[in-house]
């Protein structure tokens, strides 16, 4: 008898963990709903908390908007493209939020993406790159720069600046962002006159590498691009440096969270990247407001984290600009954000939902990421939707 | 050595030598990673072997030995050998209380009730590893003398290639003198062929099977902290991957033979490894590759390469 109610207990305790996030919906009529999703959990759950967290600080400091009080709901998209598209349709139709922010990737942010774009909810997302995201799509925005820029200036860095001519690929097949961003560098790299030797895969989740790592190093290539995730960067590096391939390694934004760091320790040391913003480049006033309100709350302020916050902060700037919570006005509103100095730098948005914003080049340095220089984009305005390339 | 001409033209870099040590890099990769499934699967095969209840929770159970041995080493500042010593024992109790709150409720159930239970203690472990160690991934330290690499004639060996076999050797030896040499051992081995039967003979079945559980979970953990070393980030989500490729290994070995169980974890890591370095083109694809061995198996040798002829 007693090993049932044990039993009883058990299976209360696991359905009591295995429900998701609570979402606290008592709506009234004096507030402002807006959804979030974001990977809480899984594979990329670092972007997802990091952003959360970001988003937490920049409600506290904008707790209004309209004259009403801001309420956030937040849905996990467990890092999981069909809990992405569940995620959205939950905020959209339960919730009934007037905008979202998310997702943190481009994969989970594509999926969730047309099911607000057919409802007529707006959605900010704080760090999806990928050219697809919001290509053909009205009601999808974006305050973080593209991945064709992106994989260009990595391409110019390790050609121009690095003078490295051999480069090695290893992309994670299963993630839209590695595949669309590699595909990028490619096309730079060999544009500027450099060789592609070895173009190896793997999966989101995969632990071992060693096997593209030792015919990567048969090929003996002189810089290695992984546009990866930071968990598979991180291990790849490992794995890289044990099969004694000790080459410069250069990846996307994506590896910029500190559990790249964790994970890594000193067999990141080096690594290179394009990223969205880093701290000791920080110069606009939000960004001074914004740092030590965040690092009393929750310690060294991240690059997931800020993009978070600018998504919050542009969406509340346009539903203010909007004087609406209609989802079309504050599209509206969305499209004309013209200098918005956020967090990571002046954001511009054009009429395609992209934000034009320069990058910065960072480096693994002492156990930490470093600042090493800012490219501004190429022109002003926005490029046309047209330009985006197709992915395979 | 024996070159296959498929090797030959994927090195491409022209002299034989560098292709041999293409190769031979290439086997050292692939036992590195099998031993480690079969290190997993030792635990997985034990388990089943005694009460033939498939642990799907035995994943779950390594991700808890690994976060166990994570806390003592940075909570706890223990010494890595005390760490993993205590996480040891920390999982082997958590497999008894898992037992006791789980399964001995469904003992006389169908057997089908005790697998979807231990689904079910798969999810919760995994959602309370969420709640509670939160989702970001955490690094796992190394301790110096594993993270070392030897490099021999161009060779990297990774001193874990070394030290895996070595704890599989002793774990193993330690899990075939419990089985055989010791009283719970004997009552094990008779709790397999037929359970009934042990307990009217006046075993206390219940302590045996906890016993088993302990023993299970403490090998669960060993073999959680050998992989978290070689890929040193945890996450709760983590035993997910590797308890299905040791289930596939233990099948392919022959599900309750704790020696094939080592074997078919070498060749699933073996054929994984050679499956990305000849076809790098469907790389994408090994998962897919590892769980078609297990269909194959399943439908041409269910009783895996040393399995004994079904029970039934």
């Amino acid at each position: 008898m007693k090993m049932r109610h044990l039993a009883v207990a058990f299976l209360i305790l696991g359905l009591a963990v295995s429900l998701p996030a609570p979402a606290f919906s008592q709506a009234k009529a004096d507030t402002i709903k807006i959804g979030v999703f974001l990977p809480m959990t899984g594979g990329v759950a670092a972007y997802g908390q990091g952003s959360w967290q970001g988003i937490q600080v920049a409600r506290d400091m904008k707790p209004t908007i309209l004259g009403k009080k801001v309420e956030l709901v937040l849905v996990d998209d467990k890092s999981d493209k069909i809990e992405a598209a569940n995620a959205v349709t939950r905020l959209v139709e339960k919730e009934k939020a007037v905008a979202i922010i998310g997702s943190s990737i481009s994969g989970n942010t594509m999926a969730g993406g047309p099911i607000a774009e057919k409802a007529g909810v707006p959605v900010v997302s704080p760090t999806a790159t990928n050219p697809l995201v919001t290509q053909g799509k009205k009601y999808i925005f974006r305050v973080c720069f593209i991945d064709p820029f992106q994989g260009e200036m990595a391409a110019k860095y390790a050609y121009e600046t690095l003078k490295k001519r051999r480069a090695a690929l290893i992309i994670d097949k299963a993630q839209d962002y590695c595949v669309g961003l590699a595909d990028f560098f490619e096309k730079s790299f060999t544009k500027l006159g450099g060789q592609i030797v070895s173009k190896t895969y793997c999966q989101t989740g995969d632990k071992d590498f060693t096997a593209q790592i030792s015919a990567i190093k048969a090929k003996n290539p002189d810089v290695l691009y992984m546009p990866n995730y930071y968990t598979e960067v991180a291990l790849s590096m490992k794995q890289a440096k044990d099969l004694g391939l000790n080459i410069p390694v250069i990846s996307g934004d994506g590896a910029q969270d500190k559990a790249l760091l964790d994970i890594g320790k000193q067999y990141v040391e080096g690594l290179m990247f394009t990223g969205h913003f880093e701290k000791e480049a920080a110069t606009t006033p939000l960004a001074k407001k914004f740092i030590p309100v965040y690092e009393k709350k929750f310690g060294k302020v991240g690059t997931f984290d800020v993009m978070g916050a600018d998504a919050y902060f542009v969406l509340a700037d346009a539903i203010e600009r909007a004087k609406s919570t209609e989802g079309a006005k504050i599209r509206a509103a969305l499209a004309n954000t013209k200098n918005f100095k956020g967090i990571s730098g002046t954001i511009n948005i054009g009429e395609d939902g992209n934000a034009v914003k320069s990058l910065v080049i960072v480096q693994v340095r002492g156990g930490d990421f470093r600042y090493v220089a800012t490219v501004d984009p190429p022109g002003a305005k926005p490029e046309p939707k047209k330009a985006a390339p197709k992915m395979k | 050595m024996e070159r296959s001409p498929l090797f030959c033209r994927r090195a491409g870099t022209g002299t034989g030598f560098l292709e041999l040590t293409f190769f031979l890099q290439q086997m050292i990769n692939g036992v590195a990673l099998g031993s480690l499934y079969g290190l997993i699967a030792i635990g997985y095969t034990m388990v089943y072997g005694i009460i033939r209840l498939i642990n799907f929770a035995h994943g779950d159970v390594m991700m808890m030995g690994c976060y166990f041995a994570y806390f003592g080493i940075l909570m706890f500042s223990l010494p890595w050998g005390a760490s993993f010593v205590a996480a040891m024992v920390l999982t082997a109790i958590l497999g008894v209380l898992i037992d006791k709150g789980a399964y001995v409720p469904v003992r006389h159930a169908p057997r089908i009730s005790a697998l979807i239970t231990a689904i079910g203690v798969s999810f919760l472990l995994e959602n309370l590893g969420l709640v509670v160690f939160g989702g970001r991934p955490k690094g796992f330290t190394t301790p110096d003398m594993f993270a070392e690499v030897y490099e021999i004639a161009g060779l990297m060996i990774p001193a874990l290639v070394l030290w895996t076999p070595l704890i599989t050797l002793i774990l193993l030896s330690g899990i075939l003198f419990i089985i055989h040499r010791t009283k719970a051992g004997r009552a094990m081995r008779c709790i397999s062929h037929d359970m009934e039967t042990t307990r009217l003979m006046g075993v206390d079945v219940n302590r045996v099977i906890s016993i088993t559980f302990a023993v299970g979970s403490a090998a669960a953990a060993a073999g959680g902290i050998m992989w978290a070393m070689r890929y040193p980030e945890i996450n709760p989500l983590m035993g997910i991957i590797p308890g299905l490729k040791a289930f596939v290994a233990a099948v392919l070995g022959g599900i309750g033979n704790v020696t094939g169980a080592m074997l078919g974890g070498l060749l699933l890591g073996l054929a994984e490894i050679l499956l990305v370095a000849l076809m790098p083109e469907i790389a994408g694809y090994r998962d897919a590759i590892a769980f078609g061995i297990l269909i194959f198996i399943l439908i041409f040798r269910p009783t895996g390469l040393m399995g004994s002829k079904l029970p039934e």
